[in-house]
């Protein structure tokens, strides 16, 4: 059987991106599997997060401060990527 | 005392991860790759980078309509919320008027979207539409099809109509389930109707309240098919929401690159305000 899957106009750097998404998926199972229960906890947002959470509000984050830049900024997004994982960062240590 | 984990239950979710693979993984993985391509069909792909995102962040057409889609929400929560909170305090509480009153809040629910869309769009009309031809007749200069104002207040009566029902049963079911006991206690104390609402009644709805805003705030926000089959989007693009001036992108333009530049910001804009209210949500259920 030929699966043609041309119509997804699969590319380097989107593939890389979507490994890397299903990569962290696997690294924060891991996580769970090593220390079960999702460490909640009450950060500076005054509501119980668990890392799960702290995942999707880094990766969400992530996403905007991207279109931030390069609406306000330009089109080299390497320094969004590093502002962007200095968020996940502080998203992790204090949400 | 230790859980039994049972991890055979894994099993019995992948038919729905399978489903949601094919339906929602798939398709986003593709719009994606899309949107940092350029295709002119043939599924001949070029690279175009971060070319449609910029230019989408710097499109008036794209934040025009984003205003539109966000002060139309503001409108239909503004009127549907206490529109439906008033026609449920006073539906009866008992007798047959109970039933007959929830078929009827149902039958605006119950017609599809395009149907509600036709409706209305024959009713405005000013040659055969019953509303449209009134109007005038009455003396009121009311066209749809060239003034803007008239589109706008057809497209929010239209969703006042077909939507405060779902307003008004969510309330209902908050309302019918506060005990006797609570208004025997009120009318002992003396309490005036008023006091009775703020007190008892809304804090009892508030949870269905919440759901209703979140439900009607989304579903505004994505409305497509209503205003689409009225007015089109226009006159002008004076009702040219972001779902419809997305479609016009993607399947009038053909423009699969930026329309899936747009799909994502969209996507975004709305997974964002819906963790916002399921967080406020879950946090509200959490205090109580």
């Amino acid at each position: 059987m030929n699966l043609d899957l041309s119509w997804m106009a699969w590319t380097w750097p989107t593939a890389a991106f979507f490994v890397t998404v299903l990569l962290l998926l696997c690294g924060m199972a891991a996580w769970e599997y090593a220390s079960p229960g999702g460490n909640p906890r009450v950060g500076i947002l005054r509501f119980e997060t668990t890392r799960g959470d702290r995942l999707f509000l880094s990766l969400l984050g992530s996403a905007f401060i991207h279109l931030a830049w390069l609406g306000l900024v330009g089109s080299n997004l390497w320094w969004a990527l590093a502002l962007s994982v200095v968020y996940a960062v502080g998203v992790f240590r204090y949400v | 005392m230790d859980k039994t984990w049972n991890n055979k239950a894994w099993f019995l979710v992948l038919p729905v991860l399978v489903l949601v693979a094919f339906t929602a993984v798939i398709p986003l993985m593709t719009v994606v790759n899309y949107s940092v391509q350029d295709t002119f069909g043939n599924n001949v792909f070029t690279w175009a980078g971060t070319e449609w995102f910029e230019e989408l962040l710097s499109s008036s057409r794209f934040w025009e309509a984003m205003v539109r889609n966000l002060i139309f929400s503001f409108i239909i929560l503004a009127i549907e919320v206490p529109l439906g909170i008033f026609i449920a305090l006073n539906m009866p509480k008992k007798g047959w008027g109970v039933p007959m009153c929830l078929v009827l809040m149902s039958l605006p629910l119950l017609i599809p979207w395009n149907v509600v869309g036709t409706i209305w769009q024959v009713f405005g009309r000013n040659d055969i539409g019953l509303l449209g031809y009134y109007l005038n007749a009455i003396g009121i200069d009311y066209n749809y099809v060239q003034d803007p104002f008239d589109a706008w207040v057809t497209i929010i009566v239209m969703d006042v109509w077909h939507w405060t029902s779902l307003v008004v049963l969510l309330c209902y079911a908050g309302l019918v389930s506060i005990p006797d006991a609570f208004y025997q206690a009120a009318k002992i104390d003396g309490a005036s109707r008023w006091a009775v609402f703020r007190y008892i009644q809304l804090p009892k709805m508030q949870r269905v309240l919440l759901i209703a805003v979140l439900l009607r705030f989304m579903d505004s926000f994505m409305i497509y098919t209503e205003p689409f089959v009225v007015t089109g989007g226009g006159p002008g693009n004076s009702t040219t929401f972001l779902s419809i001036d997305l479609v016009k992108t993607a399947l009038g333009q053909f423009d699969l690159g930026p329309a899936a530049a747009m799909s994502l910001v969209y996507f975004l804009i709305i997974l964002l305000l819906s963790w916002v209210f399921y967080t406020v949500m879950t946090n509200y259920d959490a205090e109580r």
